[in-house]
């Protein structure tokens, strides 16, 4: 079914950052269309951290799929200096810079200009629910919405100033759901990119549906060709600590912007 | 020959673009430290501004839900010397993430236990920020105190033994080149009280109050005007997302606790309505470095 705008859907998927990790892609998306989604919300950051970034395109440019815009897509359209996630910590700061000029200079023009006319947010319906599909939050694309660092009351706040009952998100990179009274709520899809520093070798996507205003959430693990991956990264020169978080499911860089909860859950 | 006219013009305002941040200065200006570069001059025997109770926490965290905060700090002088910060605590947790600011120096082992129960009971995260200012005694304890830098490593692995990752700050006094060095220092020693993964964050210094006079005043020309702010993006202020309640009314920011006439209301609601009229030097140090107190990197909704 071809994503439109504004239309009445009852079952979507909604996958967050891909990070160029086309090969989980290509299971995600033949997983959701055989649970019947009628079609995928991709909320953007679709290069980063992984190998060929112009792997992700032609698997995004099907009628089924909409794509909104990341802040690293942002940046690579634009050809910015860096991907806007703000890091400070110097060492962060060193592999963020290193994926970024790599992502850069393999994204082909045509796929920068591509990303370039990307829409920031979609509106659709899922059931009677009002949804918006962002990237950050729908003030700020390179908001982090962390579980542990977002009050109930600041979420309904954003819902309220936003005209939205239910607000898709991801950035964060671990996904997670924020019930609010009302029928509304706030998903954090996670990332296809990389895995959720849990331990696990798959990574996240979501799957909701609605019947009326009742609304459900499920999250479901891809399992994906994670070594073949690795190989293809180490071959590119990519850093070995990002190979190991996709063998060992711990994150072992961008560790600076997880609040204590997230962080302590890992292992670095 | 300085430009008076600059330093004389009307200082711009900034409006609240949203009340992300909540800062609560619990134990006013009193401190059990007299640290040379505090930059509110806090010390046992400064009552300027007093403690803060829990009804009056209770009351500003009850406006702050329809404000839609979504963070809240916990400053002073010294937070862990006010008797009722646990409570404070709990009664946070229950709503948002709260940082508490700390000099590490009163965290005995049951305190510390009583936290990690409040922070594991919670869905939000606690946070604790420890102040350190030296990789040795020698460099910590010239400016916060004899014995200072092991009763607050002490302090650090104890936090850490009940489950914290606390983010140890520093206020940077070296050059530059240097950090690379003295931030592998920091690792070392905290490794050495079973702090093994460390976050550390280094600050500019402020000069102000104590700072002030151990290493120079502002100039007058070191203000901002309103030819500054044209084309500058004020949510790098932290007075466009955050505001400071105290036991004695509400405060633009925790950088002006006790500037006198910073004062903007009683309640924090209307506090949240008023315009911060950036008169004060420190205001700045704040335009150069952009919102230094918080948690996170800058730029990226967090603000910090
Ligand atoms: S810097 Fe902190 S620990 Fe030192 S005197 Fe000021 S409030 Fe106390
Ligand atoms: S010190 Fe900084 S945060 Fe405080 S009022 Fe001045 S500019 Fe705003
Ligand atoms: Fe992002």
């Amino acid at each position: 079914m071809r994503f439109e705008p504004g239309r009445e859907y009852s079952k979507v998927a909604v996958v967050g950052g891909i990070y160029s990790n086309y090969l989980a892609l290509e299971v995600c998306l033949a997983d959701a269309r055989h649970q019947g989604v009628e079609a995928v919300m991709c909320l953007g950051d679709l290069g980063a951290f992984g190998p060929h970034p112009d792997r992700v395109f032609p698997l995004l440019d099907a009628p089924d799929v909409s794509v909104i815009r990341g802040n690293y897509d942002d940046s690579i359209a634009r050809g910015l200096d860096d991907c806007q996630c703000g890091y400070t910590d110097p060492r962060d700061n060193h592999f963020a810079r290193l994926s970024y000029r790599y992502t850069f200079s393999n994204t082909a023009p045509a796929n920068r200009a591509w990303m370039a006319g990307l829409p920031g947010e979609h509106r659709f319906r899922l059931g009677e629910l009002d949804v918006l599909a962002c990237h950050g939050s729908p003030r700020q694309m390179n908001e982090f919405l962390w579980e542990s660092t977002t009050p109930m009351h600041f979420l309904e706040k954003l819902a309220r100033d936003h005209d939205a009952d239910v607000i898709l998100g991801t950035h964060t990179g671990i996904h997670w759901v924020g019930r609010l009274p009302g029928a509304r709520a706030y998903v954090n899809a996670g990332a296809l990119g990389r895995p959720a520093n849990d331990g696990r070798t798959e990574v996240w996507y979501a799957i909701l549906e609605a019947h009326g205003r009742d609304l459900d959430v499920s999250f479901r693990p891809v399992e994906y060709d994670y070594r073949r991956l690795g190989t293809e990264m180490a071959e590119e020169g990519l850093p070995e600590e990002f190979i190991e978080t996709l063998e060992t499911g711990w994150w072992t860089t961008c560790l600076e912007i997880l609040p204590g909860k997230e962080r302590a859950r890992g292992r670095f | 020959m300085p430009n008076l006219n600059l330093a004389l013009a009307a200082p711009p305002s900034v409006r609240l673009t949203a009340l992300d941040q909540l800062w609560f200065q619990v134990s006013g200006t009193v401190c059990n430290l007299r640290c040379h570069h505090c930059f509110i001059s806090c010390a046992p025997d400064n009552h300027s501004l007093w403690f803060m109770s829990r009804r009056q926490v209770r009351e500003a965290l009850a406006d702050s839900r329809e404000l839609g905060v979504k963070e809240y700090y916990f400053t002073g002088g010294e937070p862990f010397m006010n008797r009722d910060i646990e409570g404070m605590l709990e009664d946070t947790l229950t709503l948002g993430p709260a940082t508490v600011l700390t000099n590490g120096t009163l965290l005995p082992p049951r305190r510390v236990e009583g936290l990690g129960r409040l922070a594991e009971a919670s869905r939000y995260t606690l946070e604790m920020r420890v102040s350190i200012d030296g990789v040795t005694p020698e460099m910590n304890d010239a400016i916060r105190g004899a014995g200072t830098f092991d009763r607050a490593l002490e302090g650090v692995g104890r936090l850490v033994a009940a489950g914290f990752l606390p983010i140890i700050t520093t206020m940077q006094s070296w050059p530059d080149r240097e950090t690379d060095t003295i931030l592998a220092a920091f690792r070392e020693v905290l490794a050495g009280v079973g702090y093994a993964r460390p976050r550390l964050k280094v600050l500019p210094p402020l000069l102000m109050g104590a700072e002030a006079e151990r290493t120079r005043g502002y100039l007058p020309t070191e203000r901002v005007t309103a030819e500054m702010l044209e084309g500058y993006d004020v949510d790098q202020l932290l007075c466009s997302r955050a505001r400071l309640v105290t036991a004695d009314g509400v405060l633009p920011c925790p950088i002006l606790a006790d500037v006198p006439g910073s004062r903007l209301s009683t309640g924090l609601t209307e506090g949240a309505e008023l315009p911060v009229r950036l008169t004060e030097q420190a205001c700045y140090t704040c335009y150069l470095n952009g919102a230094i107190c918080a948690n996170m990197p800058s730029g990226t909704g967090d603000y910090g």
